[in-house]
């Protein structure tokens, strides 16, 4: 059976990740089970094998994202899936992937936390830590899928984009999104678009392994191809021996940065819905932004002023998207199942200009249409 | 050095950190050695390290080399291992980064027999970090988180390779460097986990505190201490106590886990 075909399919989130994974060329997954994120591994051990790719079951997440980012060193796309316990011990290699500029994309299926929390409920509580979970100062790239469709298509940009960026891609999933399922028309197979990473065009002897071109991103060379070259977490110049000279420091980090800062017209994705004149804007994403999607449907049938900007990707943050929602609106309503992560970052950009209110659910369930409704002043 | 040797090194990148005296450039020269006289071709090998004094030499070789983080360099190379089997994968630890926080990677790369060449260079000690207790400084011996003396036992890294299913397990000393770099080829030979701690000595940072701060004597006391396993009908147990075997302490076969999965995808693909 064709699998890309525009047949209806009734597809799961979780299955939508692992397959779109494998569509735009994973052929590497490492990783540790955790609910609930666990039928992204079941369906790669499966799939993988399949068509000459690799699946292993690792024993920690630790070493989960760590066979991954050693897979990818070699020419291959890798990626890992897990939930809040597991994201938390992998923080430290995204740092590494970070730092060395190793592609790899990083599932995190939400659920209730701290701690162990509610494994099998969903919740938006990580929003904060994929973007600061490990240490220093460093760039990333976060997309939140809210529909099974999405799922799939976040999963082949988060692929492109950490490949294209040579920079970890955290997709932030909820338990609600994985679990679910939904009819999908997939895209044609060959419609995809397929990006791999830019390989180096030097002869060995003058590869700079970390000289980037004009696009902030160095070609990277994959192990055993011939070109033979250090690669570090510490800070390093264009050579790749580690340097703490104070501007090779300054000029890593900042370009670091910079590669992805430059690119956020590309890598900035939302959805509007209504804002042309909407006066109460909704900002949400992920499975709070379909309870969101009705209540301002139902809302503008009541008459009331609403719009809807979903966030397709969380970090770096869509602020130009924001800034042009809420252009015509006398508030900002965040809705997130969180106590206010995202809502921060809208307020900071909004500095001011903007009543911005929280609409915050903690309680390991999913909101009501009705409960952002009310929030936006309509009838229940 | 000799001439022949010098390809393999990144002479621009030396000197070494290393403090006088050390033995991890013994234990690289052993290395290198080895590689040499398996004539393996230098692109398609790899220099796996982790964090710690040991875990620079990869700096220093002129292969593909990834300095990774603390504890995690089996982890990485497993990753590089899988996705490109063609590769011979060195993974070089030192014995905090080998037996502490990367302890449960050793016992499932082991459990595994993924073909890893793992060299740990045991200097009983926290070198780099300066001179704290590792998992194999001997119970008794002072560290600068132990000041009054280890209190928990040491562990045998070689019986715990040997308990997770490594396949070849070796132990030879900076002294003995003829015999550690034979075993450094033998298991760069053996298809399978293999683990070859070098016993090494850091007059620095375990020698001052615990004397002889004197590289000459520490590695007499290696001299002194070793018994090679074709010598143990010699000892009675209470002659071994205190000393160490040396020489290779495992060598069975089994299935290679890269060999295992590419086993399982010609199965599938013939039952399609």
């Amino acid at each position: 059976m064709n699998t890309h075909s525009r047949q209806p399919r009734l597809m799961q989130g979780n299955e939508a990740v692992a397959e779109a994974a494998i569509a735009a060329g994973v052929k590497f997954y490492a990783g540790y089970p955790i609910s609930p994120s666990s039928e992204i591994a079941e369906i790669c051990a499966e799939k993988l094998p399949l068509v000459g790719g690799t699946c292993v079951q690792m024993e920690d997440e630790i070493s989960g994202i760590a066979a991954c980012l050693g897979a990818s060193l070699t020419g291959e796309k890798a990626m890992t899936a897990t939930s809040g316990p597991g994201f938390s011990l992998m923080q430290e290699n995204i740092g590494y992937g970070v730092m060395a500029e190793i592609p790899c994309v990083v599932v995190n299926v939400q659920r209730g936390g701290p701690s162990i929390g509610l494994p099998t409920s969903p919740a938006q509580g990580d929003v904060m830590q994929a973007r600061w979970g490990t240490h220093g100062d460093h760039p990333v790239i976060t997309l939140c899928p809210s529909s099974v469709l999405e799922a799939y298509s976040l999963t082949i940009k988060a692929v492109n984009f950490s490949e294209k960026y040579r920079n970890p891609v955290i997709l932030l999933l909820d338990e609600v999104v994985g679990h679910m399922r939904e009819k999908v028309e997939l895209p044609e197979e060959g419609t995809l678009e397929i990006v791999r990473r830019k390989l180096p065009e030097c002869d060995p002897e003058d590869y700079q392994p970390f000289k980037a071109d004009d696009d902030g991103v160095p070609p990277m060379a994959p192990l055993g191809s011939g070109y033979r070259y250090h690669i570090t977490g510490l800070y390093h110049d264009e050579t790749g021996f580690p340097s703490s000279r104070p501007q090779v420091v300054e000029d890593l980090i900042r370009r670091l940065h910079r590669k992805i800062e430059d690119a956020k017209q590309e890598i900035c994705l939302t959805k509007e819905y209504r804002t042309d004149d909407c006066e109460i804007l909704v900002v949400s994403y992920g499975i709070s932004n379909r309870s969101a999607y009705r209540a301002v449907k139902d809302a503008r049938e009541q008459g009331i002023k609403a719009g809807l900007l979903t966030l397709h990707t969380l970090w770096p943050f869509p602020e130009e998207a924001l800034k042009e929602a809420a252009s015509h609106a006398s508030k900002v309503i965040v809705a997130e199942l969180n106590l206010g992560q995202m809502k921060q970052e809208v307020e900071r950009i909004l500095a001011g200009q903007v009543r911005v209110e929280g609409l915050n659910k903690v309680n390991g369930e999913i909101f009501t249409p009705n409960e952002i409704l009310a929030g936006l002043g309509g009838t229940i | 050095m000799k001439p022949e040797l010098r390809q393999y090194f990144r002479l621009n990148r030396l000197p070494h950190i290393w403090c006088p005296g050390c033995g991890n450039g013994i234990v690289v020269g052993a290395l290198v050695r080895a590689i040499h006289d398996q004539g393996l071709n230098q692109d398609e090998v790899v220099i796996v390290s982790g964090i710690g004094c040991s875990s620079r030499a990869s700096g220093y070789l002129d292969f593909n080399t990834v300095h990774t983080v603390h504890g995690r360099a089996l982890a990485f190379a497993t990753g590089i291992k899988l996705a490109n089997p063609k590769l011979t994968v060195f993974v070089l630890m030192g014995d905090g980064d080998a037996a502490a926080i990367g302890g449960n990677h050793l016992i499932h790369a082991a459990r595994r027999n993924i073909d890893l060449k793992a060299i740990v260079f045991n200097n009983s000690i926290y070198g780099m970090t300066g001179g704290q207790v590792s998992p194999l400084t001997p119970q008794g011996k002072r560290a600068t988180t132990a000041p009054y003396g280890v209190v928990a036992n040491a562990f045998d890294l070689t019986e715990l390779a040997k308990g997770a299913g490594a396949t070849f397990v070796a132990r030879g000393t900076a002294y003995h460097v003829v015999q550690l770099t034979d075993l450094l080829k033998q298991g760069i030979r053996h298809k399978g986990f293999s683990l070859v701690e070098a016993v090494t000595q850091c007059p620095v940072a375990y020698g001052r505190q615990n004397k002889p701060a004197d590289p000459d004597k520490m590695l007499r006391w290696q001299k002194e201490n070793a018994v090679n396993i074709r010598n143990r009908h010699k000892y009675s147990q209470e002659e071994l106590e205190g000393k160490f075997l040396t020489g290779v302490l495992c060598k069975k076969d089994a299935t290679e886990f890269t060999e295992g999965y590419q086993h399982l995808r010609d199965l599938l693909d013939s039952h399609e």
